[in-house]
């Protein structure tokens, strides 16, 4: 492991400890009350879902027209921490909504979109899992067509409900609430890149291990 | 180009041949495309009309159902005798040979629609026939769009294990568009006074989906294909 | 770009998939005007070796050169850049599949491959390969109605019909009877008196007694030994494979 990686999960981890605190002595917004204060974890899973997809996306891609087994493991660990901060997003989300706006689910733009990307990443997890072999070079194209769908999604979510208009309850998050934001939002950051790094260097490992094996029968 | 246009051409005539033949694909699909529509009608239709917009969203549900039986048994076939191999093997450009493959399957779903889309019609009374030219449009680049990415996958997914789960799995999430906007286009289509501003707005987005997407496959189809 | 060789090479080529290793240290030299065999037991890697002769896969490492063309051993990259499509035309394989589509006729399989193969005359060079198969009344069933034997001479002049530098056959004996393994030695010493190259993969040894120019013996992976005309290959065969034990 690097040398930066336990100090950092020491961090990490202190810093999720003391979350709760600095959550608890936020000052309540306005409207909703206790229940608002969800955000704070709910907005930076939320973040992370994106970056994982963005960085799943190019590692597939770069996989896929260069053919570097760095890249496929990337992509890999990636997916998966799409599936996990999408979750944690797609969660606390509507755990949020229904205590303040009195529903579970919208189908406005934003979660739609989100809860489609976060089923091709499953997807993308079951080919790596059932596929057999050639499952990387698969899940490497479904990544790429994810990405590329993404303008798509959008656009026709977007019009989808503009024939049946509501109001839109995701409202334009403030950032006031600024000191618990931001270090709940750096753990969040620091958790991503230290699961990153370990589910890499877990495929790292896999593929010496492989590399081993085929040297043990020289 | 010449060339590409020859194998695109030759892979079509083969696939049409065969499919003539044996005429399995297009009877199996076609009447499983039937019971899907009347398994929805039972479920969605309630005192003698359907709910709402239903019945455009059968109909395309249907094509998605039905198109990926037909994607599952059109590249079963390949397998059978190693023939996708062969195809492989052969100088002819890859890319072409998806672009023929593509083509024999829209054929085979268009063929499905000709009989889903009088069925629903008269199932639902939905005026599906006020604007034929629209609806052409809407069903062709809908069709079009769907077989694209789907003839990618289902290529990719021969050599595969848990083939036939993994298509759907794959291929449903990256179609949403389609589906979307052919359902929403249609239903636009069924309105008493269909408002054409919003029928175009649709197809414009399924041709623009069909021309990504179809460029995509063309550039990933080499890399995707080899080991 | 047209592309031919006279020699193939196999350097110390290796294929593994994940942890299995299919194939390790495989080296020798297969030239025009010669039939060479792949001898061993099932499982022992001569599928996938024909395989990676056929383009259908990369060397993990080690190099295979057609002539001076050389496929360089990188696991997951494309080689369209060394010759590709204009190699793959000098290629022709004769799988244990058989490559044919059982709903087409003889003919219409050979049509659909010689224009796929670029011909001129697609139907003409169909007619002539049903001629060499001797079954030309039979041009116009549909392959699914042939016996093995039939299926297999239609699939072989597929595979010819472009007239290869390169033949791979794999298990081509398989369910034959003894007339049409009779014929099908005969072609494939007229194959080599033409100037190909023929690379037969095989485990049924008492019919091929005295066919090869040079033999590979794998077991597991790895060549046990690479020999010149080998006589009484069974009690051959087994000696080797006794040896490779060791």
């Amino acid at each position: 492991m690097p040398k930066w990686f336990m100090p950092a999960a020491v961090i990490c981890g202190i810093m999720f400890a003391l979350s709760p605190v600095l959550i608890a002595r936020a000052p309540y917004e306005s409207t909703m009350g206790l229940v608002q204060k969800i955000f704070y974890y709910h907005m930076p899973a939320a973040g992370m879902f994106l970056v994982a997809a963005v960085v799943c996306g190019i590692a597939s891609v770069r996989y896929l027209f260069g053919g570097s087994p760095r890249q496929d493991r990337l992509a890999w660990a990636a997916a998966e921490l799409v599936v996990l901060f999408g979750a944690i997003a797609l969660v606390t989300g509507p755990l949020w909504a229904r205590k303040a706006w009195g529903v579970w689910w919208q189908w406005d733009v934003r979660l739609t979109s989100s809860l489609m990307g976060w089923m091709v990443a499953v997807a993308y997890l079951l080919v790596r899992k059932y596929g057999g072999p050639g499952s990387d070079k698969l899940a490497a194209g479904l990544a790429l067509f994810g990405m590329a769908n993404v303008p798509f999604i959008y656009i026709s979510v977007n019009y989808w409900r503009t024939i049946h208009p509501t109001t839109n309850v995701v409202p334009t998050l403030p950032t006031s609430m600024g000191v618990p934001f931001w270090f709940c939002f750096t753990a969040f950051v620091l958790l991503f890149v230290l699961l990153l790094r370990l589910r890499v260097r877990l495929e790292e490992q896999r593929s010496r291990l492989d590399v081993l094996y085929l040297s043990l029968d020289e | 180009m010449n060339a590409f246009v020859r194998i695109v051409w030759l892979v079509v005539r083969k696939d049409l041949t065969v499919e003539v033949r044996s005429r399995e694909v297009i009877y199996t699909t076609v009447f499983f495309a039937v019971t899907v529509v009347l398994v929805f009608a039972f479920a969605l239709v309630r005192e003698g009309r359907a709910l709402g917009d239903a019945a455009a969203g059968i109909l395309w549900i249907a094509i998605a159902f039905a198109g990926t039986l037909a994607l599952g048994r059109t590249f079963e076939r390949e397998r059978q005798a190693e023939t996708l191999r062969a195809l492989l093997l052969a100088p002819a450009d890859r890319p072409a040979i998806y672009v023929g493959k593509l083509v024999g399957i829209v054929v085979l779903l268009v063929a499905t629609e000709l009989v889903l889309v009088p069925l629903i019609a008269f199932l639902f009374q939905a005026p599906l026939f006020s604007q034929p030219l629209w609806l052409t449009a809407v069903l062709l680049t809908g069709t079009l769009g769907y077989c694209a990415v789907g003839t990618l996958f289902a290529a990719m997914l021969v050599r595969a294990r848990s083939r036939d789960v993994l298509l759907p799995v794959l291929l449903y999430p990256i179609t949403i568009p389609v589906i979307i906007a052919g359902v929403r286009g249609t239903a636009a289509l069924l309105e008493p006074t269909p408002d054409v501003a919003i029928i175009r707005f649709w197809v414009s987005l399924l041709v623009a989906f069909d021309t990504v997407f179809v460029t995509l496959a063309l550039w990933t189809f080499e890399p995707l294909m080899t080991d | 770009m047209t592309i031919d060789f006279e020699e193939l090479t196999v350097q110390n080529v290796s294929r593994h998939f994940g942890r299995r290793k299919a194939l390790a240290g495989i080296s020798f030299v297969a030239r025009a005007g010669g039939i060479l065999g792949l001898l061993g037991p099932n499982g022992a890697g001569k599928s996938t070796l024909l395989a990676l002769l056929a383009t259908l896969l990369q060397p993990s490492a080690g190099t295979i050169r057609y002539g001076k063309l050389a496929v360089v051993g990188d696991a997951g990259r494309s080689d369209e850049s060394k010759g590709g499509a204009a190699l793959r035309a000098r290629i022709g394989m004769l799988g244990h599949d058989l490559y044919l589509y059982p709903e087409l006729t003889a003919r219409e399989n050979l049509t659909f491959f010689a224009a796929l193969y670029g011909a001129h005359d697609a139907a003409g060079a169909a007619d002539d390969a049903l001629a060499r198969a001797r079954l030309s009344e039979r041009g116009d069933d549909p392959v699914s109605s042939f016996s093995r034997g039939m299926r297999q001479r239609v699939a072989l002049e597929r595979a010819l019909i472009h007239s290869p530098r390169l033949l791979l056959l794999d298990e081509p004996f398989t369910g034959l009877d003894e007339a049409s393994v009779g014929a099908l030695i005969v072609r494939l010493r007229e194959l080599r008196d033409t100037g190909a190259i023929v690379i037969l993969a095989t485990h049924d040894l008492d019919v091929v007694d005295g066919l090869f120019d040079e033999a590979v013996f794998i077991r597991d992976g790895r060549m046990i030994e690479t020999m010149e005309r080998p006589e009484a290959l069974r009690a051959t065969y087994r000696s080797v494979m006794a040896r490779g034990r060791a």
